[in-house]
């Protein structure tokens, strides 16, 4: 068992020609995804290293292939009309790759995405894996081990991290999801939170925030108030300065500054774990799972 | 990206705000003869990317030419929060009866572009949030429909009980909107939003900040970037594309991605040590970028010792490992570098370090620890 992703996805990758897109695809099929097809517009007909039929638009590559997940790594200019293509053609979980997405084009996305009952994860993010099954984007496969331990996390090389440390460890995981570091993301913590807790694979869930925002203390008002299954936090930045991206407006609505200080007291009020340093995890998650 | 408030006032201007006039001075003189045209009382303003100016004593009102020459003179050369005013904004003064506050943010929770509307305005909005939040209305805007006239409305009525007042702000509402959208803004405000003793609507300060991944299509926006008025090391790492920000610490940081960027920041903290940087290579591999990397963080006096972390998804570690040889063949490092490699090609890494006379770790805990002693200067 596992979330978003299994044996039963069958993935179109978005950009299949390009650099990342090609080396990406090779990737996800030797680690055993099932990629149906492919689009790059004026290519259709063409086949991705004689095995992946390639369309040139999402609408005939659902068609034909009847695909349930697509993933994205178009470049930024085109990467929201790339999503709303997909949700459009049918997809149900569309994963977004692609960095630099302006914010203003996801505002647009999400209630589009939202209205034809899509998911969508990302963007900027490294997708997903359900090691043994499926991976869906750029986690490297191999850091991976099949086990019963769910993965949440804003960022890429960090999770990659904390994974590579809990598998050193004989810790495997159920499924890991990078949701991505973006202002505005189709797919939050608590998404994530609410299927692990309802994955009966899943028995403790490793969770990995960053300063800025306020989802990682929503995250733990959530698990304080609708989960049992016990998870164990993280916040990179600690020592950071104050966030440039957004200016102090942007702390306004929500009322808070989103600092590390913050979080963690969010998740110790929260009755969760705390590790301190990546390697932190190890010994409280299998304090968890005993 | 920040921009100066001129830039934004210019760019609220073309879309119909009503602003002051106002002219850049870059010399004491200058600002003489924008006064001398104007003819009438001039606020004279410090441009750069900083808040609180006017405390820092960077803007100031001037009655006559000479006034405004004197105090061109004392703000043209200050330093605010580590910053050289180099140019002065030199604008019509305005009478002022009310002051409000208009801003739009993209907010996260609602995932839209949100007005923010007080009739406090003058003061830090922070402030108001703070202690009075019942004094902001907000305001979501759908993004399919735009601002709509009754929600615009909705908000100068929220601001003025005077209808003329109300309509007034309502349509300075669409073009901060349409100023807001045409940038491809993160932030757009007007603090304050003021009314005349003629019961006229102007805006005297502004303020806007552009989403940085709406700068590639956006040429006439980008242009607008003021490298002089950043520090040196931050333009020169955004031009070889990498994320730098420079901190007060010894330990001068190389790592592959934001997240494990600062948990590599918080680590050295938690061992003892001080961070003198943040720096994120991205994630495409590049020996290039670790040749720009290794150069952004040596200019840096400050650092004592170079902690690379690096691990290897889309990064390869060896292209890594080649970086490290090619920059450190080029100029020779003085300070000792502790290096941990994981990940893709890992093996082929280790061999191209070691026969470099490199040695590396592959355990992060381990070189942070190392990285620390060294900068302290303990035998590690």
């Amino acid at each position: 068992m596992s979330i978003f992703i299994d044996n039963n996805t069958t993935l179109i990758v978005q950009g299949i020609t390009g650099r990342d897109g090609s080396f990406h695809t090779r990737q996800m099929i030797e680690y055993g995804t099932k990629v149906v097809g492919g689009v790059t517009p004026g290519t259709g007909g063409q086949t991705f290293d004689d095995s992946v039929p390639i369309f040139d638009t999402m609408h005939a590559a659902v068609t034909a292939t009847g695909a349930n997940t697509s993933v994205i790594y178009v470049p930024p200019p085109f990467a929201a009309d790339a999503i709303m293509e997909a949700a459009a053609a049918g997809i149900t979980l569309i994963v977004c790759i692609t960095e630099g997405v302006p914010v203003l084009d996801m505002t647009r996305v999400y209630p589009f995405v939202k209205e034809h009952g899509a998911r969508l994860l990302g963007p900027n993010c490294p997708g997903l894996i359900t090691p043994g099954e499926s991976k869906v984007g750029i986690i490297p496969g191999r850091i991976c081990a099949p086990g019963n331990v769910g993965i949440v996390s804003r960022s890429g090389t960090l999770t990659y991290e904390i994974v590579h440390q809990l598998t050193s460890a004989g810790i495997g995981q159920s499924s890991c999801v990078g949701i991505g570091g973006d202002p505005i993301n189709g797919t939050n913590f608590i998404d994530c939170l609410a299927a692990f807790e309802a994955d009966p694979h899943t028995k403790a869930i490793a969770m990995m925030g960053e300063i800025g925002g306020t989802d990682e203390q929503e995250a733990a008002q959530f698990i304080k108030d609708h989960m049992k299954k016990p998870v164990v936090g993280f916040i990179a930045g600690q020592t950071a300065p104050p966030g440039r991206r957004m200016g102090h407006a942007g702390a306004i609505i929500s009322g808070s500054s989103g600092t590390a200080a913050e979080k963690i007291d969010a998740f110790k009020a929260a009755g969760m774990g705390v590790a301190q340093r990546p390697v932190d995890f190890v010994e409280l998650i299998r304090a968890r799972l005993s | 990206m920040d921009l100066h408030e001129y830039q934004a006032k210019e760019l609220m201007r073309t879309a119909g705000v009503p602003i002051p006039p106002g002219k850049i001075a870059r010399t004491a003189d200058e600002a003489e003869a924008i006064a001398n045209e104007y003819g009438v009382p001039v606020m004279v303003k410090a441009q750069v990317h900083a808040g609180g100016r006017g405390k820092a004593g960077g803007v100031k009102f001037c009655k006559t030419p000479a006034d405004a020459k004197e105090k061109a003179q004392a703000i043209l050369g200050m330093d605010i929060k580590g910053l050289t005013v180099e140019k002065v904004l030199v604008t019509e003064a305005a009478d002022i009866a009310s002051e409000a506050y208009v801003g739009i943010i993209v907010d996260r929770a609602t995932k839209k572009a949100v007005f923010m509307v007080s009739a406090a305005g003058g003061i830090d909005i922070e402030e108001v949030a703070a202690t009075t939040p019942e004094k902001i209305l907000y305001l979501p805007v759908d993004p399919r429909y735009g601002l709509m006239s009754f929600e615009a409305l909705r908000m100068g009525f929220f601001l003025y009980s005077d209808a003329k007042l109300a309509r007034a702000a309502a349509k300075i509402m669409q073009q901060l909107y349409a100023a807001f959208m045409n940038a491809g803004c993160s932030l757009a405000e007007i603090n304050p939003l003021v009314v005349t003793p003629n019961n006229e609507l102007i805006a005297v300060d502004g303020k806007m900040v552009i989403d940085d991944n709406e700068l590639d299509r956006r040429p006439d926006i980008a242009a607008l970037r003021d490298e002089s008025s950043e520090a040196p090391s931050e333009v020169d790492a955004r031009n070889a594309n990498l994320t730098f920000i420079k901190l007060d610490g010894d330990v001068g940081c190389i790592v592959n991605g934001a997240g494990l960027a600062m948990a590599t920041m918080d680590l050295v903290k938690f061992y003892g040590g001080d961070p003198a940087n943040f720096l994120d290579i991205g994630g495409s591999s590049n020996p290039e970028k670790v040749v720009n990397a290794l150069r952004i963080i040596t200019a840096d006096p400050n650092v004592k010792c170079i902690l690379f972390n690096i691990f290897g998804g889309i990064t390869r570690t060896d292209d890594v490992a080649n970086g490290i040889v090619t920059a450190t063949k080029q100029n020779p490092l003085t300070v000792p570098i502790v290096i941990r490699l994981t990940g893709t090609n890992e093996e082929i890494a280790m061999k191209i370090l070691t026969e470099n006379g490199f040695s590396a770790s592959s355990d992060m805990d381990e070189a942070v620890q190392r990285a620390v002693a060294l900068a302290k200067g303990e035998a590690a």
